[in-house]
């Protein structure tokens, strides 16, 4: 079968092999981190738990080549939206240890919309681009590449999401604001 | 590289989530579970950016470019996000969403 051929090529090429050994790792890792995110009963070791799950998505995006991406991953999200979760976390209740009562009493519906959804997506995912490989002189893409697209071809929705950003902030200060 | 090996990836981060979005009732823990939505969403675009590669082997650069888009209201989602539980919090003394009925018939 092709597939079988193209994994067993996958498996013996020495570059390939170290590349999904590390994908295997970050990929697993990112997974346990999630699901215990998802089930933890401290709120704030969930919110380290998705440290984890961010830092390694930024890895796969370094294996993907977008290094750019990746510490933009590591600016905003590990820095910016953590510390504000955090906050989030502080202020609303500053309990330290576990607390009851987080989840809703039909857990099960849940993992059932999950799973099947699941289901569907790796089906269709596996009919669609069973065998597809990545490009093997996949190149890291140049920042300066990358800012050229932004700032000729991607001007308008650039200048959109400025304007979005600004509405954000002020909207965030408007709603939290004691008066 | 398969292709699948990262979509698979991000259709699982993408399930995780949707289960603690569906499961949670701590408004801040369900703001969490969508930022792992946000990111397996992104992994798909900067994975068919790498896809769509031309001879060369450089990627086509519109997948990365969204990324960043979505990166970036992603903290603008958070901002205002925080600022409503805050809120909620101020007016209810709790912020168990599902405590937050008012427009419940």
């Amino acid at each position: 079968m092709q597939l079988a051929l193209i994994l067993a090529e996958e498996l013996t090429s020495t570059d390939a092999k170290v590349i999904n050994l590390f994908f295997a790792l970050v990929a697993g890792t990112a997974l346990i981190a999630a699901l215990k995110m998802v089930t933890t009963d401290n709120v704030v070791h969930a919110a380290l738990y998705l440290l984890v799950v961010l830092a390694a998505v930024a890895a796969v995006y370094v294996i993907l080549g977008a290094e750019f991406v990746a510490a933009t991953q590591v600016m905003v999200y590990l820095g910016a939206v953590m510390v504000l979760l955090l906050f989030g976390v502080m202020l609303t209740r500053a309990k330290i240890g576990s607390e009851t009562d987080l989840n809703h009493d039909q857990r099960w519906i849940g993992g059932l919309v999950a799973t099947s959804l699941f289901a569907v997506m790796a089906y269709s995912l596996w009919e669609g681009f069973g065998s597809d490989k990545l490009p093997a002189n996949l190149a890291p893409q140049p920042t300066a590449a990358v800012s050229d697209e932004i700032f000729s071809t991607y001007i308008i929705p650039f200048e959109a999401l400025s304007v979005l950003l600004l509405a954000a902030l002020i909207g965030a200060v408007v709603v939290a604001r004691r008066d | 590289m398969f292709l699948n090996q990262f979509l698979i990836f991000a259709a699982l981060l993408f399930c995780i989530g949707v289960y603690g979005v569906l499961t949670r009732k701590n408004g801040v823990l369900v703001l969490m579970s969508i930022e792992l939505i946000l990111n397996s969403v992104n992994i798909n675009l900067v994975a068919f950016g790498a896809f769509n590669a031309d001879a060369d082997g450089a990627a086509n650069l519109g997948g990365t470019v969204f990324a960043l888009f979505v990166i970036a209201v992603a903290a603008a989602e958070v901002g205002v996000g925080l600022a409503i539980i805050l809120l909620i919090y101020r007016n209810r003394r709790s912020i168990d969403v599902a405590e937050a009925n008012l427009l419940k018939g």
